[in-house]
Order: C-alpha cells, then sequence, then structure tokens
C-alpha cells in the first residue's frame, strides 16, 4: 500500500471517489492521472471500474423500440383529434 | 431510415402533417414510456403519462421556442406529466457520504475487496438475462437516480440534456447518476458475485 501510495498519490478510497467524475468525463486532468495511475497498479480498484462500465453497458442495451398497433393507433387517432381542435 | 432534423419535423407538424407525427412517435413514444416509468409504479399508467405528453406538446407547439432540443423539450413535458401521474417524486438528491466509502479501512485500502466478475460479463453485455435484471435494479433505486440513470445509461441523453430535462444543476445530476449507477452495481455483484 506505501509503494502504491507514492506512486500515484492516491489511496483505494480516494481513487473510488473520483470514479464517478471519471466515468462522466469530468475529473480535471490532473486528477485524471492520478486515478489512471492508481488503476494501473491495483486490481481491485480496476475491478470496480470495469464492474461499472459492464453495468452501464448492459443498461443501454433494450430490446429495439416497437410500436404496438394498437398504441399506433391510439396516437393516430389523438394526432386527429388535434387536427381538429 | 432517414432522420429528418427538428426544425423540418416541427414545421411539417404545425401544417397538421401526419406522416411528422408518426415519424416522432416511432422514435420518441416507446423512451417516453419508459421514462415515465420511473416515475408512476403501474406500467399501464407509464402509457397514459406518454399519451398525455403528446397532447400538450401538440397543444404547446408554438410555445416550443428551440432553445432546447425536441427531445429534451418532449422528456421535459412527460417529467411535469409523470410527476404529477406519480406523485412518488421526492426530489431528493442525496447528501450523505457515498456509501461505497464505508467499505474502506481507516489506511484507505478496500476492507473487502470487490470479487472480480467485470471480465465475465464483459462479453455478455447483450445477455437477455443480464440486461432484465440491470433494467430491474434501476427501478428499485430512489427516484431521482431511477430517472438520471434511465435517461444517461438507458435512453442516452447527454448530460446537459438530463439538466434541462429534470431542472437540477449538473453537480447534482453527476451525483445523482453516480449513486444510481453505484446502486445497480451493487444489486448486479449480489446476482453475478453469488454465483
Amino acid at each position: 500500500m506505501s509503494i502504491l501510495r507514492r506512486r500515484s498519490g492516491l489511496v483505494c478510497r480516494d481513487a473510488v471517489s473520483l470514479i464517478g467524475g471519471y466515468l462522466d468525463g469530468a475529473l480535471s486532468p490532473k486528477d485524471r492521472r492520478r486515478l489512471e495511475a492508481h488503476l494501473a497498479t491495483c486490481p481491485h480498484c480496476a475491478e470496480y471500474v470495469d464492474q461499472l462500465r459492464a453495468t452501464i453497458a448492459l443498461a443501454g442495451h433494450q430490446a429495439p423500440p416497437v410500436l404496438e398497433p394498437q398504441t399506433e393507433q391510439a396516437l393516430s387517432e389523438l394526432f386527429q383529434r388535434w387536427r381538429s381542435e | 431510415v432517414i432522420i429528418s432534423d427538428d426544425a423540418e419535423l416541427l414545421g411539417r407538424l404545425s401544417g397538421g402533417d401526419e406522416a411528422a407525427f408518426t415519424e416522432l412517435v416511432t422514435r420518441y413514444h416507446p423512451q417516453l414510456v419508459r421514462f415515465a416509468r420511473t416515475y408512476v409504479s403501474r406500467p399501464e399508467l407509464a402509457e397514459d403519462v406518454a399519451q398525455e405528453t403528446w397532447i400538450a406538446a401538440l397543444r404547446g407547439l408554438d410555445k416550443f421556442e428551440g432553445r432546447s432540443s425536441l427531445r429534451t423539450w418532449l422528456f421535459r413535458i412527460c417529467a411535469n406529466r409523470a410527476r404529477t401521474a406519480g406523485q412518488t417524486d421526492k426530489r431528493t438528491i442525496p447528501v450523505d457520504n457515498d456509501p461505497i466509502l464505508e467499505q474502506f479501512a481507516p489506511d484507505g485500502s478496500w476492507i473487502s475487496p470487490p470479487q472480480a466478475w467485470a471480465h465475465e460479463i464483459a462479453g455478455h453485455v447483450d445477455d437477455a438475462d443480464l440486461v432484465r435484471a440491470v433494467h430491474a435494479a434501476i427501478l428499485e433505486l430512489p427516484d431521482m437516480q431511477r430517472q438520471v440513470v434511465t435517461l444517461r445509461d438507458v435512453q442516452g441523453l447527454t448530460a446537459q440534456e438530463v439538466c434541462d430535462v429534470l431542472t437540477i444543476s449538473d453537480a447534482n445530476q453527476r451525483v445523482l447518476l453516480h449513486r444510481g449507477r453505484t446502486g445497480v452495481r451493487d444489486r448486479l455483484d449480489r446476482r453475478v458475485g453469488a454465483r
């Protein structure tokens, strides 16, 4: 741990607290470099980042949206009512 | 499929062109239903909210000023409708420390390091069971986290669009997103880590 700390200036707790900003591209260049240096040497924190990345990737997968015919019909009627208002 | 731009679609819509409306609802209605679902407890209510959104959007067409994207404007109307329908929106922003930070020893190291499973699912991000589990986990999040994660990670809105839709600051958006993602990851950890 003392070696990790000297190398990157971050302990795991501090690294994890930066991960939210890191994944959202909101870290300052300095913090990003410090975090990336930590991740390169710490398998636990790197795993944690990878798990969050996998979670985000899963969230982005959804069945292609399909409009049910009855929904399409209801929306079409809604539009025609508006047009005749 | 040629995707017309907002201004062109709006012009056609104001002129009563139903094809323009069909193009819009095909693109956005399923997204609006999913988003509305983050506010209301019953799935069928989400469909009602999305349909009310279209009525309000059509009636308010002349009020759309083009300062935000059409998508942002639609989601914003939907959020207002859904808030009224669901009355679940506490609009709480977490201010306490991130719960994950309690998992560290005084020297800042992990008390119990994460089990390794990311590599197991990295190649299976389209696995239907896992995707379902993640979407179910998102619905279990506290209200605003659920809304932010749905808009950002499920529907792909930008941070700025989410701030505009939910009328929250960028800092709050970031906290809610991270807390929400962490919550979903924890639920996934209990599921995958336990295998």
